[in-house]
């Protein structure tokens, strides 16, 4: 065969190949529904809406910069560029009044809009796939009664060829998988219940599992810790570090109420999780630590070695770090066992200041626990007491104090983003 | 051991702990009682002033790691021994009702109007978020903020 037809031949191979993955994942639009058409809605679905939509912590991507609840804007930053939340409060214009629930089942599970456009998932619809269309049926029936927020969302900014939509159909052959969860009858219904909630509307793993260069979760380290917005989201297996094993009745704790005494405080993306958590059922969050539990069991224990809960005399500290470790956060975070009513505890048991990058010890420097939590835990912020020098042997210090870890070497670099305010 | 402090305009040698928390050593030492403690843990804000123009929590800074920072209280924001126009405004809007609290509202607010002189009722709530006040006196206080601005 000459070489030109080969090429001719390739090519067009490869445009109906392209037409056949357009054909494959393109998707009509839904008719638009007036206010009227909306349906009736029962109040113990409507109930069984909010507490999916806690589980699923909806309002944390798609709250308003004014905090107005699930009017979206909210700026979500991705390897890719920036990616704006949307206003899913029933607002015909700007948000979803006009939605059918046909139209919120296809975005939920299939990622596309009521239009027929493709989402980028951003929207883990990866994991609400797993939803099923009951669950999906409740939370459009809590949504769509939300007092209606009029907010025009800004445009994405991302690089090409991010931002040209259809390529998203290629990224759902690749990776979405809409096969819903089979039952294991081998495990509780505790378990089972975890799971389906964990993989599903939690979207555990959109944080927790890292993710690959096309910004897909890599199945195959399922929970092996990933970041959000800057900070680290440590493994949920036996990756883990903590300096406990977390136990059901740990996380339970953790989850609720945002603290637990031998794991510390949530802070970050995850206070904000767990303060949405404190609105689910009490069995739906105990079935997660349930499912949780599991994933770090495989794990023989402690990963790392424990430092001593006074932590350890450190030789090369200056006068200036250990007075200002001692006058500025020995108060709350003391080494014994009693917890004062910021909730400190010790540093030998914070997860954070093990990891291998400063990122969450210097976040929380920073930024603080701000004063949400249920359980009470609080942290100032220290960005406008403490100069980036003295953030930096602050965290040096306490790293050497109370692990048996290397120095860490990126703090100051994770300062400067830090300050930033972003990731 | 001896560390040099910059306080209100004024250089004092402190002769204390270098981990003593600051609000002490204005309070103790240098006699100045705007800034109150009240918790004693950054959660409250009675404590605040200003360390180079910024409000702090002077209860959970030590002073070994104040270095050549100026460290400004209520007392500092007097003009020819007068009230400043937002002390003054606090007073017009009669802001204290037990009055603890109000020491570090003043420095919170006066180093929100340093940055933003018009700040608007979301700025102003955003930015004095952190500050506690039991009494409630909270739209008194709102009100001698934009007062103050408006001066």
């Amino acid at each position: 065969m000459p070489l030109r037809r080969v090429i001719v031949t390739a090519l067009v191979a490869f445009i109906l190949l392209i037409l056949a993955g357009f054909a494959w994942t393109w998707r009509p639009a839904i008719a638009p529904i007036a206010t009227g058409e909306r349906p009736n809605v029962d109040e113990q679905t409507f109930r069984h809406g909010a507490e999916l939509a806690a589980i699923g912590n909806c309002n944390d991507c798609h709250v308003a910069q004014s905090g107005k609840a699930y009017a979206g804007g909210r700026s979500i930053p991705t390897p890719f560029g920036k990616i704006f939340s949307s206003n899913i409060t029933p607002d015909a214009e700007t948000g979803i009044g006009n939605w059918s629930e046909a139209a919120f089942q296809r975005a939920m599970h299939e990622g596309v809009d009521r239009e027929g456009r493709q989402l980028y998932p951003a929207f883990p619809y990866d994991h609400f796939t797993k939803a099923t269309s009951d669950d999906v049926q409740a939370l459009y029936a809590f949504l769509i009664n939300q007092p209606a927020v009029h907010n025009v969302i800004p445009a994405n900014e991302l690089a090409f060829p991010f931002n040209f939509r259809p390529i998203i159909a290629g990224w759902k052959i690749l990776f979405l998988r809409e096969t819903p969860l089979r039952q294991d009858d081998g495990k509780s219904a505790a378990w089972n219940r975890g799971r389906y909630l964990v993989e599903g509307l939690g979207h555990c793993g959109g944080c927790h599992t890292p993710r690959n260069l096309l910004g897909a979760e890599k199945k195959g380290s399922a929970y092996s810790g990933g970041a959000a917005e800057g900070w680290n989201a440590p493994p949920l297996n036996s990756n883990s570090i903590a300096a406990h094993k977390w136990t059901t009745d740990q996380l339970a704790e953790y989850l609720s109420t945002g603290w637990n005494q031998l794991h510390g405080a949530a802070a970050g993306p995850m206070a904000d999780v767990t303060h949405n958590l404190a609105q689910a059922p009490t069995q739906d969050v105990r079935a997660m630590a349930v499912y949780i539990a599991s994933l770090y069991a495989q794990s023989e224990g402690a990963k790392l070695a424990t430092a001593p809960r006074q932590g350890k005399q450190v030789t090369d500290a200056s006068l200036e770090v250990v007075a200002t470790y001692s006058g500025a956060c020995a108060n709350c975070h003391n080494d014994r066992n009693d917890v004062g009513p910021s909730k400190g505890i010790s540093l030998s048991l914070s997860s954070a200041v093990r990891e291998p990058g400063s990122a969450n010890v210097v976040r929380v420097i920073l930024q603080g626990i701000p004063q949400s939590g249920v359980a009470g835990a609080y942290m100032p912020a220290f960005d406008s007491i403490f100069t980036d020098q003295q953030i930096t042997s602050l965290a040096e210090y306490v790293r050497a104090r109370y692990t048996n870890e290397p120095q860490w070497t990126d703090v100051r670099q994770e300062i400067a983003k830090g300050r930033q305010g972003g990731s | 051991m001896t560390i040099a402090l910059h306080v209100n305009g004024d250089l004092h040698e402190i002769d204390a702990d270098p981990s003593t928390p600051l609000l002490y050593v204005l309070r103790n030492e240098l006699a100045l009682h705007g800034p109150k403690f009240g918790c004693g843990l950054g959660q409250c804000g009675a404590c605040m002033v200003h360390v180079d123009g910024r409000a702090t929590f002077s209860c959970i800074l030590p002073i070994a790691a104040i270095g050549e920072r100026k460290i400004t209280t209520l007392e500092g924001l007097l003009e020819d021994g007068k009230p400043n126009k937002l002390q003054q405004a606090f007073i017009d809007e009669q802001a204290a009702q037990c009055g603890y609290c109000i020491s570090g509202m003043a420095m919170r607010a006066q180093a929100l109007l340093h940055v933003n002189p018009h700040p608007t009722d979301d700025e102003i709530r955003k930015h004095m978020r952190p500050n506690l006040c039991r009494c409630g006196t909270h739209a008194a206080i709102m009100r001698a903020i934009k007062r103050a601005a408006a001066a």
